[in-house]
């Protein structure tokens, strides 16, 4: 598995540690197709190799990753410059699977960069608006300086097609308008029928946890609640090890998994 | 208002859901409606905690003052939620600033006259206790996932 | 006829050559012959050899290279080489290599890549090919299954690990029935052996004693049988078949150890908060051993590198292993932290959650893990311990 060329076509700061770049191959092969929820390994040069999920979806073939810089090889991708080349294998993973919450209520959850492999789903779900009950979108930060993507919450939030969005931090100063508290208050303030719901849930783990464990005792599903699981994934293709979580490899049969099977194996601590 | 009119919007208030109508008489009895602008200052750390408040509409923020530094908003509260529990125990001063940052509209639930009818009617005292206390845990837990900073650098934990 | 106990099909073994089908038999000129025919096809010949004290596999000439009269002593924690005074060749058990350093390498390069103005960077067709073909000698039922598990790993995913394909395509295996199980051996009760019933292109059995040195030959394979009839031998007789029968009945006696393997998987996946992982966390030491000897583990890392002047970059996969701090880490820490966490995650996926995974076992029961284990620990105490009552 080599990874493809691909040029850095643009890159936006979205926080201070949070850099979004856009890509697209620079060899003639067909462009790499990702579904929302799906992630790449992306190469930098000599450097080392990194999984990151796909944060939007566009038409023209480019792949949208939004990076948190946290190591050296995360670091080096967040200090692209458009022109600046990265290697590009994908795509990976089980998507969220959007099509499967058509016809039902949908809460989307994500906390800090987690945020980011949902909002191809939040798009998605703008551009097919009919296709879905109620929907909520439900954003955590850490601070405000911290939010990721504000521009595009502030657009879903006053777009006319009926979508609730929430935003809270964790803290703020007096200027911040919005919400502040855990992510969990906003689901007890949301509205939609569980009964009818499907929840992506995608942030830290414990912050999954404690979202599920909200959704849950609003009554909704556990077999509906699908989460993203987050564990050290190097080949991406089942065959290194790395990404073990009991029987699943992570790399192939998540990252996206349902609650109902991903936290009986959170469950084992140190697993 | 009369005390019918404020006897039924308390029951409609989830903090008081469920609460046998006898008592949410007595509670109308020390509660009024209130409307805070935007800006306006509900309670101010030291100062006598006279009253709690149920939010029907509008958002409070709950903060810290820190001196040399802006004021650090803690948590906020919106529709449904309750400000407020100093007035249960001595010495009745607020421990924190509580600000209106939009137009807030709520139910002053006079601490007084409520420790009185509470003191009068252990039965009543331990069911508003307990309701408060439902409250603090939900607040004990969230600000214990505020403190574990999940989203923060991993580095700085 | 059947030989030793029953194979499950599900533990990936099946039984293809009875013993009675076309078995030849040779002598050690026979052998010899062998060794030259696989050389002159073009094989390099690796077989088990003795190197600083140890029973190893490695690249030899000829079959005088072979440990004759040489037999092992295993124990937990404890592998020491002895003498036999019958001459046999292949009279010992397992030693500390495997043939998956041979298939799944210790170090590869996954691919370079070099810089390019225009096109970003040119990756170069991938790995290195492997040029060398095996002609893999002594290898044992135990073995054979690993191999096999190993293939469910790399080839029958969704993308197959092309340098093992390549390496395992070319690969010409004899097996090896048998005689003398180790002290730490336990492949009766993971239904590994010691009869390799298939996987092989032959299968020797060796027949010694004071009158005679002979190998009856199971030809597994139309390659096979094809270099059979380039080597002097002649039909084995019922009595000779009777004598090789007797040696992996007398070795499936013998066994050093046995695990519990009924319904172990479902089992262990009911104990992972079992006190007894405690108890052999204060005895591992992390050294990794266990998962550098097992014929099975998979695990592997690759680094990137460049050269001096950055214009080539170096991708390496080298062997890696569940007990490092690294195998699990993700941004702030790793998941499995402790070697309480590393030694279940080391002994579950092999016994349980591979089953899960692949449809086989992961333990072969081989009983290097317990050999090279330097303090001792034995899976099968450790998994008997786990699932005795409590009191």
């Amino acid at each position: 598995m080599r990874p493809r060329p691909h040029q850095v076509l643009e890159v936006k700061i979205e926080t201070a540690d949070v850099t979004t770049i856009v890509v697209a191959p620079i060899d003639a092969e067909p462009p790499l197709v990702a579904r929302a929820g799906q992630f790449n390994m992306l190469w930098m040069f000599g450097i080392g190799e990194v999984p990151i999920s796909v944060s939007r979806i566009r038409r023209d073939g480019a792949l949208v990753h939004t990076i948190r810089a946290v190591g050296v090889v995360t670091s080096a991708l967040a200090g692209l410059d458009a022109g600046g080349v990265v290697g590009v294998r994908g795509p990976f993973g089980t998507g969220w699977d959007v099509d499967s919450a058509a016809g039902r209520d949908l809460v989307v959850v994500g906390g800090g960069i987690g945020l980011a492999p949902l909002r191809p789903v939040v798009e998605h779900v703008l551009a097919n608006r009919g296709d879905y009950g109620r929907v909520s979108v439900l954003v955590g930060a850490r601070t405000p300086k911290d939010i990721v993507f504000g521009e595009d919450i502030d657009q879903w939030q006053h777009s006319d097609l009926g979508v609730d969005v929430q935003v809270t931090v964790d803290v703020a100063g007096a200027e911040w308008p919005g919400h502040v508290g855990v992510v969990t208050d906003l689901i007890a303030s949301a509205h939609f029928e569980p009964a009818r719901t499907i929840a992506f849930v995608c942030g830290p783990e414990a912050m999954m946890r404690f979202a599920t464990r909200a959704l849950q005792e609003l009554a909704v599903p556990l077999e509906r609640i699908r989460l993203s699981a987050e564990r050290n994934m190097q080949c991406a293709i089942a065959q290194c090890g790395h990404c073990q979580l009991g029987d699943v490899f992570v790399c192939r049969d998540g990252p996206v998994l349902a609650a109902a099977r991903l936290l009986p194996l959170l469950a084992v601590r140190g697993r | 208002m009369s005390e019918r009119g404020m006897h039924d919007l308390l029951g409609e208030h989830p903090f008081f859901a469920g609460m046998p109508s006898e008592y949410l008489e007595l509670l109308a009895g020390c509660a009024r409606n209130e409307v805070f602008r935007a800006g306006a200052l509900i309670g101010r750390e030291g100062d006598p905690a006279e009253r709690f408040y149920v939010v029907r509409s509008g958002r409070v923020a709950v903060g810290i003052h820190v001196p040399q530094h802006e004021p650090l908003v803690i948590a906020t509260l919106g529709p449904g939620d309750v400000l407020g529990w100093s007035w249960l125990f001595a010495p009745h001063a607020w421990r924190f600033d509580a600000v209106a940052t939009h137009e807030t509209h709520a139910i002053g639930l006079d601490g007084l006259c409520l420790r009185a009818k509470c003191d009068a009617d252990p039965a009543l005292g331990y069911e508003v206790v307990q309701r408060f206390a439902r409250i603090l845990v939900q607040r004990l837990e969230a600000t214990r996932v505020q403190l574990a900073d999940l989203y923060g650098k991993a580095d700085a934990r | 006829m059947t030989f030793g106990p029953c194979c499950d099909v599900a533990w990936g073994i099946h039984r293809d050559v009875t013993l009675s089908d076309g078995a030849l038999l040779i002598d050690r000129r026979g052998l010899e012959t062998l060794f030259q025919a696989l050389g002159s096809q073009g094989y390099t010949v690796i077989a088990p050899t003795v190197r600083d004290g140890a029973i190893v596999y490695d690249e030899v000439d000829g079959i005088e290279e072979l440990p004759a009269g040489v037999t092992d002593i295993q124990q937990p924690g404890s592998y020491r080489l002895s003498t036999r005074d019958d001459g046999a060749l292949f009279g010992y058990a397992v030693g500390p290599h495997s043939w998956k350093k041979y298939l799944f390498r210790s170090e590869a390069v996954v691919f370079r890549a070099r810089l390019d103005a225009e096109r970003g960077f040119v990756p170069s067709e991938a790995g290195e090919p492997a040029a060398t073909r095996y002609a893999f000698v002594g290898v044992r039922a135990c073995e054979v299954a690993a191999i096999e598990v190993q293939d469910r790993v790399f080839l029958e995913g969704s993308h197959r690990e092309r340098d093992y394909e390549s390496r395992r395509d070319g690969a010409f295996v004899i097996a090896v029935q048998c005689g003398e199980p180790g002290g730490t051996c336990f492949c009766v009760s993971m239904h590994t052996g010691p009869r390799a019933e298939s996987g092989f292109d032959l299968a020797l059995t060796e027949l010694v004693d004071a009158q005679l040195h002979e190998f009856v030959v199971e030809v597994g394979s139309a390659r096979g049988g094809a270099i059979m009839a380039s080597v002097p031998s002649r039909p084995a007789q019922s009595r000779d078949l009777g004598a090789a029968r007797a040696v992996s009945d007398r070795a499936a006696s013998r066994m050093g150890r046995t695990m519990e393997s009924d319904g172990l998987p479902q089992r262990l996946a009911e104990l992972l908060e079992h006190p007894q992982w405690d108890d052999v966390a204060s005895r591992c030491l992390s050294c990794t051993n266990c998962t550098l000897v097992c014929p099975t583990c998979f695990c592997s890392s690759v680094e990137d590198t460049t050269d001096l002047t950055g214009t080539e970059a170096i991708r390496t996969r080298r062997w890696d292993s569940c007990f490092t701090l690294d195998h699990s880490y993700i941004h702030g820490g790793s998941v499995r932290a402790s070697t309480r966490d590393q030694y279940r995650q080391w002994l579950t996926h092999k016994l349980s959650t591979w089953v899960d995974q692949f449809g086989t076992s992961g333990c072969v029961g081989c009983g290097r893990c317990i050999t090279w284990c330097p303090v001792g620990i034995d899976l099968t105490a450790e998994v008997a311990a786990l699932l005795a009552p409590a009191d």
